[in-house]
């Protein structure tokens, strides 16, 4: 099994806008100490696409949870920028997080009790900015969404909620986004309209996207994908929209050089 | 970067605000506005009737200060009184006879100087039975108002003219009222209030005439205060100071007490508040944990996530504090309205003490009850974005023990400042609430061995009873507390003023006369004869104030019961009897026999105890000017009931005899021979009949007034207990909305879903009604037996009120509140689950 090789990217000479070295994350269990994430190392570009994928279980989530500085790992280090993100508290990872990072996920993440206008602000708002509602406005409008913006959630179709989701990422101008599973909880048509969105959003604002799921489809259109396997990164491809699924198949896809 | 705290603040303002505009803060608003609406409710009715009490004690002065003489009172004090910043007014009384032609009377003469009455106001009327106003200043020199009785009593009107001692008045105007008019019913003379100018021309004063002075002071509190701090300590022999303090110490105590029992009564319902809002803040915290996890992954600190809870509880506090001070304030003046004849006439408007009340019952509820709850669900971690299962540790049930029960504490600090009497009435509540529980609790396991009595409706509503065990006990408590004060003011209540009726002897003493004179008891025996009603017994009484126990005086004396201080302070009523009279009981020592040589008094047992006598002791009195003493030799117990004339203290014969004294007696008259009291009252003019029926009918109207104030104040715990019940119904809306889906569809009608439901909230309104039946049951056992001396059996309308207004009132509104969640088509159920 080869390791994935850093430097292997179409980016790899500008700094990196993520980088994680030798991430391993244990948790007790009652048949001892397990190990769901071991020595993981990546480096992801400015602007670059990757998508993690892997059957579930592989520890793709915990990969994505330690990466935004959501959870803190047994052991290696995590950088954001050139920020250390493993060497800050709680409270300094969430500063971190509310400058630079965005989030899309399966189950969409919005507030009951807000509208789909005052879900986008919301980031705006924790981060204390003064124009919150006209810069929301602006994102649920490239979102397609300026009709129901006073909607709320449970007014919604799954489609439409992703988009609010999705304008709620993009609307702090983050420098990295991760996505997991956006469109897990879609039909096919639906999901597919996202992803397009999503792309379309994040070439725009030249935006870093790390991007969790287990359909290779989707994954194919990101720059590069990283396969996980049992906690660790056993291979990786490049992406690319012209590459179909069949192309990529772990059987007899291309490994990386 | 985190936001400033400015931008916390309007943040937690947004987002507290969109979270009621979203209906998730409701129940716990509802909840937190009953509990400040009943505590503020009753402290601003309690505060205005304290005030209202202060002003009529100071009316019934007709000053701030008053100071008292046997002998004219020197102009220094007029004064120092200026000097202190007081206005000033004297009163000299005194009794004479009055003639209008032939007409005479006695009546109390009372010359009075400008500025009289300082407090209170006098009313008058043009002439007898005219439109009664009220009037500024005092009769012109040459003038006087008479007392309608006065008027009465000689046949005259305004307009005619009076010999008082020396001088000729003019009667100007009749007084109907003067706010010093004071209650004994004794030595009652109707009063005549002439220009202290005209006093000099009466020449009623004589030396050795029984003149009382006053001197009348009032003006600002503090002024008042320190002026008499000074003039205490330089008042002659004979002159006696008193302020509003001294006097209806019994009124005022009183009104503290039923002051003091209401706010409690509306405590009962802030904790039932507190329970719903705790349940509310659960779900609430509950239902947020993914937006903290949220914008933690959004960028929040934990410290914002705090601060931005606390923020939102303290702005929810203030403003819900402020609405249910409002409401309570509303509430207020619906108990004023029904407790109207008690208080008399308009009560002053409340201060502001209730409404800061109304806040810290707002805080100390959220702080208690909400903030543990809040504080939790800022440690969610934010990685539950990614991992549903992460909750925030789990709150430790003795932290949130803790926190309400010091909330409860610092309110009870709060109202009662005495923290002897709060640990007593925490003490109380906590067992009585334990008690209350656990009986709830055996009645909620009860409903196991029903279970399998009917159909899959029945089964599926007590199961939901079982699941939800300790809210349902919860609900059946509330409910059950709301019902049984309800059951226990309306029907205990009446059942056992019935009860006290049944055991009274018929014919029972009906009419009291007062004011005999000795020469007059056998002209009056003969009366009743002649009329073919029994000669009542004459029964001797003595006007008289104690002075020394033991040598020792009273006035110098500290009694550990405040009711014996009040005794020893005031005008005392003695008789003498040869003999013990029927209905009196000798416990301790023993009576006189005839030959007795000893001066010898037989004190009531209770009386005996709150001054602190024991058999052997030597009490003083002073009767007009002259001392007088007896040693204590029995007690005895006293059937008041028999309404039978009845002293505390009873002389042995020979050593109150010398004495100026007047005789009471108590008769039955039926009600077709009313006529003979009116004879009676034409033929004995200075006699005062007293009809026990009326009194009896005012006190029972009292106290109807004063069951339904009441019982207004535990329409805030019913109330209380119906948040309890939305709580619970919301905290389980979820689930409950899955399993009606669910139940629907595989193909149980709706109909049948809703008599499930029904089943659940029928059973616990049957439970709360049973609770409530037995509980007043108990209390009016309890209160019959101890404090009445009665017997309370069973009654079966109190088990069969309660338990029917439980299952209707728990059954209706318990469906109101389940109706929507369990009405939706199922299809839009399942999808979104």
């Amino acid at each position: 099994m080869k390791r994935p090789d850093p430097n292997n990217s179409k980016h790899a000479n500008d700094d990196p806008a993520l980088k994680a070295r030798n991430l391993s994350k244990h948790v007790s269990s009652p048949e001892g100490l397990l190990t769901i994430l071991d020595q993981v190392s990546l480096e992801v570009s400015k602007g670059e696409s990757i998508a993690i994928v892997g059957v579930s279980g592989a520890g793709k989530s915990t990969l994505l949870g330690l990466l935004a500085g959501l959870d803190v790992p047994s052991e290696g280090k995590v950088w954001l920028g050139d920020q250390e993100l493993t060497a800050l508290d709680e409270d300094g990872r969430a500063a971190l997080r509310a400058n630079s990072v965005g989030f899309v996920f399966q189950s969409f993440h919005l507030i009951s009790s807000l509208t789909a206008l005052e879900n986008v602000m919301l980031p705006l708002e924790l981060s204390g900015a003064t124009n919150a509602h006209d810069a929301a406005l602006q994102a649920i409008r490239t979102v397609g969404l300026e009709p129901r913006k006073g909607h709320y959630p449970h007014q919604l179709s799954g489609g439409e909620k992703q988009r609010v989701a999705i304008a709620r990422a993009f609307v702090v101008g983050p420098s990295v986004l991760f996505a997991d599973e956006p469109t897990g909880n879609l039909d096919n048509r639906t999901g597919e309209n996202i992803v397009d969105l999503l792309f379309k959003m994040n070439a725009e604002s030249g935006t870093t996207l790390v991007l969790v799921t287990h359909d290779l489809g989707l994954a194919a259109r990101c720059d590069r994908i990283l396969f996980m396997d049992t906690g660790r990164i056993d291979r990786e491809s490049r992406g690319g929209e012209d590459r179909s699924p069949e192309q990529m198949n772990p059987a007899g896809g291309e490994s990386t050089p | 970067m985190n936001p400033g705290f400015k931008s916390t603040l309007r943040f937690s303002a947004r987002l507290l605000s969109r979270d009621w505009r979203a209906g998730e803060l409701t129940v716990l608003v509802a909840a937190l506005l009953i509990a400040v609406a009943a505590m503020t409710g009753v402290a601003f009715l309690t505060d205005r009737v304290g005030q209202a009490v202060e002003m009529r004690a100071a009316e019934s002065l007709a000053a701030d200060l008053r100071l008292a003489s046997t002998r004219p009172i020197s102009d220094d004090y007029v004064a120092l009184g200026e000097r202190a910043g007081l206005n000033t007014a004297r009163i000299a009384s005194m009794p004479s006879v009055v003639f209008a032609g032939e007409a005479n009377t006695l009546a109390a003469i009372r010359a009075v100087s400008d500025g009289y009455p300082l407090r209170g106001q006098l009313k008058t009327s043009p002439r007898l039975l005219g439109e009664v106003t009220v009037s500024n200043g005092i009769p012109a020199p040459g003038e006087a108002w008479a007392s309608p009785r006065l008027m009465a009593r000689l046949g005259a009107d305004t307009g005619s003219e009076l010999e008082v001692g020396s001088a000729r008045l003019k009667v100007s105007r009749i007084l109907d009222f003067r706010p010093d008019e004071g209650w004994s019913f004794v030595d009652l003379a109707p009063t005549l209030l002439i220009n202290q100018a005209d006093l000099k021309n009466t020449e009623l004063v004589q030396p050795g005439s029984r003149v009382a002075y006053r001197m009348l002071f009032a003006g600002d509190r503090g002024d008042v205060d320190s002026f008499k701090a000074t003039i205490d300590e330089q008042l002659a022999e004979g002159e006696r100071l008193s302020d509003i303090k001294d006097t209806n110490p019994q009124i005022r105590s009183s009104m503290e007490r039923a002051g003091r029992f209401l706010n409690l009564a509306s405590l009962v319902s802030v904790l039932l508040a507190a329970v719903a809002v705790a349940m509310a803040a659960r779900r609430y915290s509950h239902r947020h944990r993914d937006r903290i996890a949220l914008m933690k992954c959004m960028g929040a600190s934990q410290s914002m996530v705090f601060q931005s809870s606390f923020i939102q509880l303290l702005m929810l506090a203030i403003e819900g504090g402020l609405i249910g001070v409002l409401l309570g304030y509303l509430a207020q003046l619906g108990l004023a309205w029904l407790m109207r004849d008690m208080i008399g006439q308009s009560l002053p408007s409340p201060g502001m003490a209730p409404g800061v009340l109304g806040l810290i019952t707002a805080l100390s509820i959220l702080a208690g009850f909400a903030l543990p709850d809040l504080a939790q669900m800022g440690r969610t971690p934010p990685l539950r974005v990614l991992r549903q299962d992460l909750d925030p540790p789990p709150l430790r049930y003795g932290i949130s023990w803790l926190a309400g029960v010091a909330a409860v504490l610092a309110l009870l600090l709060w109202i009662m400042r005495d923290a002897r009497l709060v640990l007593t009435i925490f003490a109380g509540v906590t067992m009585t609430f334990l008690a209350l529980g656990a009986t709830g609790w055996l009645l909620v396991k009860s409903l196991r061995g029903f279970r399998g009595a009917a159909g899959v409706a029945w089964r599926y509503g007590l199961a939901n009873i079982a699941r939800r065990g300790r809210e349902s006990v919860v609900q059946v408590v509330a409910f059950g507390l709301g019902l049984m004060v309800l059951l226990l003011l309306s029907t205990v209540r009446t059942e056992l003023m019935d009860t006290w009726r049944q055991s009274l002897p018929d014919n029972a003493p009906n009419q009291f006369l007062i004011n005999i004179q000795p020469h007059e008891t056998g002209p009056m025996a003969a009366f009743f004869r002649e009329r073919n009603l029994a000669a009542p017994r004459f029964v001797p009484l003595v006007r008289a104030r104690m002075t020394t126990i033991n040598g020792a005086d009273v006035t110098q004396m500290t009694f550990e019961d405040p009711q014996g201080e009040r005794w020893a302070r005031r005008d005392s009523n003695l008789s003498w009897s040869a003999s013990l009279q029927a209905d009196n009981r000798i416990v301790e020592g023993q009576i006189w026999d005839e030959n007795a040589q000893v001066d010898e008094v037989s004190v009531e047992q209770d009386f005996g105890r709150e001054l602190g006598l024991s058999l052997g002791d030597e009490v003083g009195f002073d009767i007009a000017g002259e001392a007088v003493s007896a040693t204590v030799s029995s007690f005895r117990t006293v059937e008041w009931d028999s309404f039978s004339p009845n002293f505390f203290m009873v002389f042995s014969p020979g050593v109150l005899e010398p004495y100026p004294a007047t005789y009471i007696t108590s008769l039955y008259v039926d009600e077709s021979r009313r006529d003979v009291i009116l004879d009676m009252m034409r033929q004995f003019p200075s006699v005062t009949a007293i009809d026990l029926d009326a009194v009896l009918g005012q006190v029972r109207d009292v106290m109807d007034k004063a069951a339904l104030a009441v019982q207004a104040v535990f329409i805030f715990t019913l109330l209380a207990g119906l948040t309890v019940l939305w709580a619970a119904v919301a905290a389980t809306r979820d689930e409950r909305r899955y399993e009606s889906a669910m139940l629907r569809t595989f193909g149980a009608s709706k109909k049948r879903v809703l008599s499930g439901v029904a089943t659940e909230f029928v059973a616990i309104g049957l439970l709360a009604g049973i609770l409530a039946a037995g509980g007043a049951t108990l209390a009016g056992y309890l209160l019959a037996e101890n404090l009445f001396d009665l017997d309370y059996g069973f009654s079966p309308v109190l088990w069969l009120a309660g338990p029917l207004l439980g299952v209707v009132f728990v059954g209706l509104s318990g469906m109101a509140a389940t109706w929507r969640v369990i009405t939706n088509a199922p299809v839009s159920v399942l999808r979104t689950a």
